[in-house]
């Protein structure tokens, strides 16, 4: 995983609830087997119409959002299914933070797997966000070591488990850390219980 | 300390807790778990694979992974060649990834192939008690079983073959407690009972939780019926739903090809009759009580799994939906243009043009058999394509040994092979855009079943009476 690297940039004011990822990244997509490429499948159906012509009236379309890193939204955003390649296409595309009054857990999980930094705050400061948008439409500085938004003065600070701030910071190996716990894996196999699930193994 | 049943599997999985992963500042950071059983599928494994092979790293536990091919496989004659390339690439890699790093693998040559929440349970490879995890946000199904069941992403799918674990937050505990009675056997199902459900929570009721469902209600039902219950779980926002066993799940695992023989498996269900519950007095951090004295059959009217009303109602305006949140009346106005329904109209009197039974909610023998019961002798309207797509080849062949297949193809429903099929339409099974369809799986998003196309979620028995009549009916009236 990349490091999260610092992001200065306006708002993609993404004014909907409950974006789900079959919007974020339509099946027809899923059959490919590589983890890039699908930046320009993002939102494919709300993006383009049955022709594959751009839709004009899409947010996405319009060329002032155009190089923007940070999606703005509302509740629940990346719900329904685990695919992961909802934040695969998102980075590709460009997307490197995403601020949302709520997120799916999977899809929140997924953020962290591949360097996109995923931002939750309370109702109002969202809609606060989204006036600054429709209205002055400023550049916002996201610093995640101080856990900061800032625009013009103003500073809001967002919250963030530290261990997925670690790593995200660092863009650490997730495995190679896991695998250096490997003896406290071995003992959990070893130890005996009287359900003992791992020894019932799929025999062929 | 008075536990929940999700707390004893929980702690009874850690390899290492969050009092031992503290983070800088004191918070507990997340534990290490025990995975004891995963379960792999061609769409979201081949990342997985590939990074794993680029690390030069091993799979830790062959033995605790099988895999399927469900999405994409087509569910025409299993004799046709795959017409789609990209599809086959998919399923062959799936195949070859298999084979090399030694995981067992259903394919489409298999008579146990199927869709991966309905052959897990089918096996016996779906135990009480256990962790399960899938590259799918269904595996809530297996908490049927009273296993912390929940899915994944891909990367989380290379770290459980690297390492049998995953690092996990604690999620929060969720209580619904189901009171009353169903009024009308056959005609108000489980499927009924967890649209309403998600109907009252909302689709992020469950957000960060897992849910607990109890009640004599959910006692009755067979193991079928609850894993439709717990499939939808993620529907509520929730990761993962349990239902604590009983004999009925006991029962059902005995003789089941991965279930442990005769004396393991009595010496397990002793232990799990007298520890897999919660304590009495266990608390849980949010308390729900569903009544279903009165419950009708549901129907979805929008594209979300929360916008559903009774059969008996009309589509509402979308400040009905909304009770006065803006947030929400846009989303709803946006779903009717989208479903192309004006508000008040009788659900009724909404017609369709496919009906599709199937998918991992609803493809299981008994709700095959639910579904026949108004099929026979009767015949599918001829403005509808309708279609049975069974979960699992063995759930194929056990309805024809009782000549459900005959009660459908005589109606004039498609009789398919195995396959998630229209549940997501991967495969060549999609609406077209602007069709609109009576289906008994699990989501309704915009273009779910493909692009434009219009998605009602309902029953097996409901979606059947649909495809008789050519539009949506209240199916007690028929029982
Ligand atoms: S049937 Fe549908 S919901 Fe179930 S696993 Fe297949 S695609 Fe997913």
């Amino acid at each position: 995983m990349e490091p999260f690297e610092d992001i200065q940039s306006k708002l993609i004011p993404f004014d909907i609830t409950n974006v789900d990822t079959d919007q974020i990244i339509p099946k027809q997509f899923l059959k490919l087997i590589q983890k890039t490429g699908y930046g320009g499948f993002l939102f494919y159906d709300w993006r383009f119409d049955h022709a594959g012509n751009p839709k004009k009236e899409f947010i996405l379309n319009e060329p002032k959002y155009d190089k923007r890193q940070v999606l703005l939204t509302r509740d629940n955003f990346g719900c329904g299914s685990s695919r992961e390649h909802a934040v695969w296409a998102l980075y590709d595309y460009g997307i490197r933070v995403v601020i949302a009054s709520s997120f799916a857990d999977i899809f929140y999980n997924n953020c962290f797997k591949k360097g996109l930094l995923p931002i939750y705050l309370s109702k109002d400061k969202i809609q606060y966000l989204f006036d600054l948008a429709k209205n002055d439409d400023p550049v916002v500085d996201i610093n995640l070591a101080n856990q900061a938004i800032t625009i013009s003065e103003k500073k809001i600070s967002f919250d963030i488990d530290l261990t997925r701030k670690k790593m995200l910071v660092e863009g650490v190996d997730e495995i190679g850390y896991t695998l250096s716990f490997d003896d406290q894996i071995s003992n959990y196999e070893k130890a005996s219980k009287v359900a003992d699930y791992n020894k019932f193994m799929v025999k062929n | 300390m008075q536990k929940t049943l999700f707390d004893k599997i929980w702690d009874s999985h850690l390899v290492i807790d969050d009092n031992h992963n503290l983070n800088a500042d004191n918070s507990s950071g997340p534990s290490l778990i025990y995975i004891d059983r995963h379960l792999i599928h061609e769409v979201t494994s081949p990342q997985a694979f590939a990074s794993l092979k680029q690390g030069g790293r091993k799979v830790r536990r062959p033995n605790l992974t099988i895999a399927t091919t469900d999405h994409n496989v087509s569910t025409e004659s299993r004799s046709l060649p795959i017409v789609d390339e990209v599809s086959k690439t998919q399923l062959e890699t799936l195949s070859r990834n298999c084979k090399e790093f030694g995981i067992t693998i259903y394919d489409m040559t298999s008579p146990e192939q199927g869709i991966v929440h309905v052959i897990g349970p089918e096996l016996g490879f779906t135990l009480p008690g256990t962790t399960i995890v899938c590259g799918d946000s269904h595996t809530s199904t297996h908490g049927a079983f009273g296993a912390l069941a929940f899915g994944i992403g891909t990367s989380e799918v290379e770290h459980v073959l690297a390492t049998q674990c995953l690092w996990m937050y604690k999620p929060r505990s969720f209580l619904i407690n189901i009171k009353g009675n169903l009024s009308k056997k056959h005609a108000i199902t489980s499927k009924d009972i967890i649209l309403n459900i998600i109907r009252k929570i909302g689709t992020d009721g469950g957000t960060g939780m897992v849910f607990e469902y109890r009640g004599d209600v959910i006692s009755e039902l067979s193991m079928e019926q609850r894993m439709t219950i717990c499939n939808m779980s993620i529907e509520g926002g929730a990761r993962a739903g349990l239902i604590a066993p009983d004999e009925t799940t006991f029962d059902y695992l005995r003789g089941r090809k991965y279930a442990p023989n005769e004396s393991e498996l009595d010496k397990l269900i002793e232990f799990w009759r007298s520890n897999l519950k919660s304590d009495e007095n266990a608390a849980f951090d949010r308390v729900e009580t569903i009544n279903v004295d009165k419950l009708a059959p549901q129907i979805s009217w929008g594209t979300t799994p929360s916008m559903v009303v009774d059969i008996t109602d009309s589509v509402p305006s979308p400040d009905q939906y909304a009770n006065g949140d803006e947030n929400k009346r846009k989303l709803a106005a946006r779903a009717l243009e989208y479903m192309d329904l004006e508000p008040g109209i009788p659900m009724t009197d909404v017609h369709v043009d496919r009906v599709f039974i199937g998918s991992c909610t609803n493809s299981r023998l008994e709700d095959l058999m639910e579904a026949s019961l108004v099929v026979k002798g009767r015949k599918v309207s001829t403005n509808v394509r309708a279609m049975v797509v069974p979960g699992s080849q063995k759930v194929k062949l056990q309805a024809e040994s009782i000549g459900l297949d005959k009660i459908f193809k005589d109606a004039g429903f498609e009789w398919r092979e195995s396959g998630c099929s229209m549940c997501l339409g991967m495969n060549p099974d999609i609406l077209l855009p602007g069709e609109r369809c009576a289906s008994t799986s699990n989501r309704n998003f915009e273009g779910r079943q493909g692009s434009g196309g219009r998605t009602h979620l309902v029953s097996p028995i409901m979606a059947a009476a649909c495809a008789i009549e050519g539009h949506f009916v209240d199916v007690r009236n028929w029982l």
